[in-house]
């Protein structure tokens, strides 16, 4: 199937924006990703005619907000091949999912001496949560390296491996844009009886996710990445794992039963949804999986890859040796997701000009400061494409930074 | 909409440039350190305080063009000063910044200088903390050295 994917721009309206007469190039998606209509009039629609709470009321109308609100939770379930809708645990955001995994799974299971292993290439919310429960237990944290051209460098990973509990790793690096072999990985970790934990948060967004295909025991994700709203985020957890794990955060929806003397926990996925949750944003997030699908995953994967071809070639052949792009070449290997140094400018700076030419990109160390030590920078600019965007804009972008080179130049 | 011009004055890319009292300073004299964790900008403050004046200041650290001229400027602008007038640039400038951390009026005596040049980033309010990072971390600086 051929799509026209410049036509799915009149789908998102603040693409239509222009300021101070200049169109949005919005280039910043690995950050967060705009909105289509679908989504901005399903959570419109919802709050006008169905809103309600959920899981709690008996009336006519809390059972129409129910029915969408865990229709929701089907629709994610289906979007990433889960055995089970009651697998997927709705959360504030991605970190929280991780967080959920580390205060759960992690406070069942680990203790003094534990091995975790994260690779170098992590979000700080797939480092920092760990770090805080190795420093109270006493586990230790062992770093996958990467190879030189920004790939995971598994040549020493079964000695890495070895006597490990979790292999917590992301599908996708949001910085290097670095596509990781989440299969592989996983059956990696089984081998050394190791849980694999996949912080799916650029990947879920841009290619077909099978939770089963990968064998994985968890996945983290968010809705914002994905043109959902922000402020839910999804966990899907293996069934039998998520049985034997102690709860998350205590409170309402989360219990079976309280008395004087302790509680009982709600079944799945209650179990993991204490208090009110983010009804309107799941119904959001519905309408967002509804919106990918009917695209076609495969589909959107490839529109990137012609993207990042493009992008790579224009970069390169426009500034050569002015710029330097972290990461992979092989598009095989990579997202559309582009950091880079250019020239001896800043990022801050770089940013600056490009923002005159209503460029979006960010600057700054991606929430990922190890991996910033190891390629010897403080910041870098990242320019990151979804299904959105254009081959004009990465022109617009390379046109922008040919200014940004002018101005600067020493 | 402010214009580039506004933002990267001719003197703030002289000093973006040709960055002044780049370098660090031995004991005794202190060293404060402050960071941006937003962009991941650092810097290096050397102070070498005697008899209430400061006799040398060096920078150090890496950052945007903002930060880095804001730094070269305030270090140009402190050196061979009294600390107390240091004080009182520094509320000065956090001024011009727009960032009022004090009831009163800034005390004016102290003439800015090329300093002015940074009058334009408040039209531009992301890169203010860009601007201000040196400033903090003398003012830290200055707390150590009569610690």
């Amino acid at each position: 199937m051929t799509l026209n994917f410049s036509s799915l721009r009149a789908d998102f309206p603040v693409l239509a924006e222009h300021i101070n007469g200049k169109p949005l190039v919005y280039l910043d998606s690995a950050n967060s990703s705009q909105k289509p209509n679908a989504v901005i009039d399903a959570m419109t629609s919802f709050l006008q005619h169905s809103y309600a709470p959920t899981n709690r009321s008996a009336y006519t109308l809390a059972a129409h907000a129910t029915d969408l609100y865990e229709g929701a939770r089907s629709k994610v379930a289906s979007f990433i091949n889960a055995p089970h809708a009651h697998e997927v645990v709705f959360t504030k955001n991605a970190t929280e999912a991780l967080n959920l995994v580390v205060r759960t799974w992690g406070s069942a299971n680990l203790s003094a001496g534990d091995v975790i292993v994260l690779t170098h290439m992590e979000h700080h919310a797939n480092i920092v949560p760990w770090q805080m429960l190795a420093a109270e237990r006493g586990c230790e944290i062992r770093w996958v390296p990467l190879t030189s051209d920004g790939l995971l460098d598994l040549s020493n990973i079964d000695v890495l491996l070895s006597g490990a509990s979790v292999f917590s790793f992301t599908a996708m690096s949001n910085v290097l844009g670095t596509i990781n072999p989440v299969k592989e990985l996983c059956a990696l970790a089984h081998k050394h009886g190791a849980i694999a934990v996949v912080d799916g948060c650029q990947s879920v967004p841009h290619m077909m996710t099978d939770v089963q295909d990968f064998d994985a025991d968890f996945l983290a994700f968010s809705s914002h990445k994905m043109v959902g709203p922000s402020g839910i985020g999804i966990l899907w957890g293996r069934e039998s794992l998520l049985e034997e794990i102690p709860p998350f955060l205590g409170g309402g929806n989360m219990i079976a039963d309280v008395k004087l003397d302790g509680f009982t926990c709600a079944e799945l996925p209650g179990k993991f949804e204490a208090g009110t949750q983010p009804i309107t944003e799941a119904v959001g997030l519905g309408a967002a999986v509804d919106y990918l699908s009917a695209i076609g995953m495969n589909n959107i994967r490839e529109h990137e890859r012609d993207l990042a071809q493009y992008a790579l070639h224009a970069l390169t052949s426009r500034f050569g040796r002015d710029i330097v792009i972290h990461g992979s070449n092989d598009i095989n290997q990579r997202g559309a997701t582009f950091s880079f140094a250019f020239k001896d400018v800043h990022p801050h700076d770089v940013s600056q000009v490009l923002d005159q030419h209503n460029v979006c990109v960010r600057a700054g160390h991606h929430c990922a400061k190890p991996l910033m030590r190891l390629l010897g920078a403080n910041a870098t600019v990242r320019a990151s494409f979804y299904l959105y965007n254009t081959t004009s804009e990465v022109d617009a972008l390379c046109d922008a930074l040919e200014d940004a080179g002018d101005f600067f130049t020493l | 909409m402010p214009g580039l011009e506004d933002l990267y004055r001719e003197i703030i890319l002289d000093h973006y440039k040709s960055p002044r009292n780049r370098g660090t300073l031995e004991p005794p004299a202190v060293r404060a350190e402050g960071h941006n964790p937003l962009c991941g900008d650092e810097i290096e403050v050397f102070l070498d305080v005697q008899d209430g004046v400061i006799s040398d200041i060096k920078i150090s650290g890496q950052g945007c063009s903002i930060s880095q001229s804001s730094a070269s400027m305030m270090s140009a602008a402190v050196k061979g000063k009294p600390v107390e007038q240091v004080r009182a640039l520094i509320q000065r400038f956090k001024h011009m910044m727009s960032i009022e951390d004090e009831t009163s009026e800034p005390d004016t005596s102290t003439p800015l200088g090329d300093l002015e040049a940074l009058q334009g980033v408040v039209k531009f309010p992301v890169r203010i903390k860009c601007a201000v990072l040196a400033w903090n971390t003398l003012a830290e600086g200055l707390e150590l050295a009569s610690a």
